[in-house]
């Protein structure tokens, strides 16, 4: 019988012809990942078992980003504990002005790639299956275990395939395809099973766009985010690293649990109100909802195609005056090639602020935290209650070009609805 | 293990945000998390839920991010055990991994209201609403799982793989 990606990555990983989706099997991975807020459990953990050495250093990483470059003495702390653990145990390690977020850092470094298993204790570590990796995140013991072992278990998840046709319009990109999907199918409607998003639309999806996507496969509940490998994935990984890898593909005879067909011919800009990524509508239908900040960065949307998008939008524009617009690279080498494209300028002439790479804001750290009853467009991938400060602010997520649209209206917006600059 | 405490309802999706908000993961201490448990979907919950009380939730509990600080929280506020319809499968790995009872009995939820007095038991997989008297079948764990529980979490199942393979000395 076929299987899909997902099963074949893992079968190899746990040195099996097959396997089938619910059974529990013990497989080898290749990139174990953890931050500053998960590194220190999973450090304490990890010594719990005695051993001295993690099982392969190479493929232990840690990347502090989500509290740094620190915002207090605490969380200076627990970024010290990782910085320490990694200089001792020689893991691979990304430090503060030469990193970023990390799933954005870990692509650049050519460190996840197709056939992977890679783990992560972030729940985002879906983004991987861009590449066609099997990608997912765990918590901080689990990471422990990992560190120590180099496997890990993982109940072989259904696969769901999400069949993308018609003709993708041109102000739709990942992010609003993946929201569009999470409004169709709910934030529990993959729940625990792969998602394979394939389809024409898919074949011609830049990868970039492709990231997006998978970023938030866990968004919908599910374990992890697959895109079949091609060409443009080749081209992609090509930039970063020459590295060897075996891609899988998924075989035609393969099981599925459900398959969605979503035709995207009339898909307008999407956005999702509070406080469910769900909770999806099209931009342009929201009408009178005044912002107070628009935050652009994140692991979902803080690549440097998307700082393009809103530099294209913003360029000769000024913020809204009563609006607080941030802009925050999703690493040091995107901070540095918006430089050199002057999209640093740009943002800066039109009154928004330009940071170093952090998480920030993205789940209330800090660089832009909600007081109560403010309201936020944001590129970023979550809108529970309180995920950027006061439980009672509110967060909308969007794509980048509605975001800079919104940054300019002080309101919710759609691109379409920006007086046509001249020249135009 | 068995189990016997008043419950708290909460709805679907409870995530891992309003569980135990980031604003407090400064931190990897388990009662400084405590005080902040449940704060943004109710927050009086901390300051109010006793020693061996019980968390019944709807479908999807503990779904968005991967911390542990969230099963952590809610164990060390005191709950004994979480009755819910389903739960985010990070969520489920944490709480098995720490050693924080939890059971999946949709049933059970549908009928349940916050004050409600339950027993459960996670080895015979039953829960029993004393107010309506109806005893409900939990979802068995799989053995895989049984043995993590067995073992007494995840890390002690590690340390004693680690000592049988000569890795380190017992
Ligand atoms: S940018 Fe946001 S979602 Fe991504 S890793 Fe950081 S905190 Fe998590």
């Amino acid at each position: 019988m076929g299987m899909t990606m997902s099963e074949k990555i893992l079968a190899r990983a746990a040195g099996r012809d097959s396997v089938e989706p619910g059974e529990i099997v013990e497989v080898a991975v290749d990139l174990v990942m953890t931050n500053d807020i998960t590194a220190p459990l999973s450090i304490r953990e990890f010594k719990k078992t005695g051993l001295e050495r993690v099982f392969d250093p190479q493929k232990v990483v840690l990347v502090p980003d989500h509290f740094v470059p620190a915002k207090d003495i605490k969380s200076a702390e627990q970024a010290k504990i990782m910085r320490e653990f990694a200089h001792e145990q020689g893991t691979l390690y990304f430090e503060v002005g030469r990193a970023g977020i990390e799933h954005v850092v870990l692509p650049e470094n050519g460190l996840t790639l197709p056939g992977q298993v890679i783990i992560g204790a972030d729940s985002h570590s879906c983004t991987y299956g861009a590449f066609n990796a099997f990608s997912t995140g765990m918590g901080s013991t689990d990471i422990a275990a990992a560190m120590a072992l180099g496997t890990t278990w993982v109940r072989v998840p259904p696969s769901i395939k999400y069949v993308y046709t018609g003709t993708l319009p041109e102000d739709i990109g990942g992010k609003d395809l993946i929201l569009h999907t999470i409004g169709l199918v709910g934030v529990d409607g993959a729940l625990s099973a792969a998602m394979e998003f394939t389809g024409p639309v898919i074949e011609k999806l830049p990868v970039d766009d492709r990231i997006e996507m998978a970023n938030m496969a866990i968004e919908a509940g599910a374990k992890t985010g697959i895109f079949p490998f091609d060409d443009m994935t080749r081209d992609w990984l090509a930039q970063y690293g020459d590295k060897p890898y075996e891609p899988v593909f998924s075989d035609d005879d393969a099981t599925y649990q459900e398959v969605v067909e979503i035709d995207v011919t009339n898909l307008k800009p999407v956005v999702a109100l509070p406080h469910l990524p769900s909770n999806t509508h099209a931009a342009e239908d929201i009408k009178d909802m005044v912002i107070q900040q628009v935050v652009i960065g994140s692991c979902t949307n803080g690549r440097i195609s998307d700082l393009r998008e809103v530099a294209k939008i913003l360029k000769g524009q000024q913020v809204h005056p009563e609006v607080r617009c941030i802009v925050i690279p999703g690493s040091q080498e995107v901070a540095k090639e918006a430089t050199k494209e002057g999209l640093t300028d740009i943002f800066l002439d039109a009154g928004a602020i330009f940071s170093t790479s952090t998480c920030g804001p993205c789940l209330g750290g800090y660089m832009g935290v909600l007081a109560e009853g403010e309201r936020c467009v944001s590129t970023t991938n979550r809108n529970f209650r309180g995920r950027m400060g006061h439980r009672n602010a509110e967060i909308i997520l969007a794509g980048p070009q509605v975001a800079a649209a919104s940054a300019i209206l002080g309101r919710v917006a759609s691109p379409n609805q920006l007086p046509v600059a001249v020249g135009d | 293990m068995r189990f016997q405490g008043k419950s708290w309802k909460f709805p679907d999706d409870v995530d891992t945000d309003v569980i135990i908000p980031a604003r407090y993961l400064m931190t990897s201490d388990e009662n400084e998390l405590a005080e902040h448990v449940m704060e943004d979907i109710d927050p009086e919950f901390a300051g109010n839920v006793k020693q061996g009380e019980i968390i019944v939730a709807g479908s999807n509990f503990g779904c968005g991010s991967s911390r542990e600080h969230a099963p952590i929280a809610i164990k060390a506020a005191g709950v004994s055990c979480i009755i819910a319809k389903s739960y985010a499968r990070i969520f489920y790995r944490n709480a098995i991994n720490i050693g924080l009872p939890i059971v999946e009995c949709p049933e059970a939820v549908d009928e349940a209201e916050t004050g409600d007095e339950f027993e459960i038991d996670t080895d015979e997989g039953w829960v029993r609403n004393t107010r309506t008297g109806k005893s409900y079948e939990a979802k068995p764990f799989p053995e895989y799982i049984k043995d993590i529980i067995a073992a007494g979490g995840l890390m002690a199942a590690v340390a004693k793989r680690v000592r049988e393979k000569g890795q380190v000395s017992s």
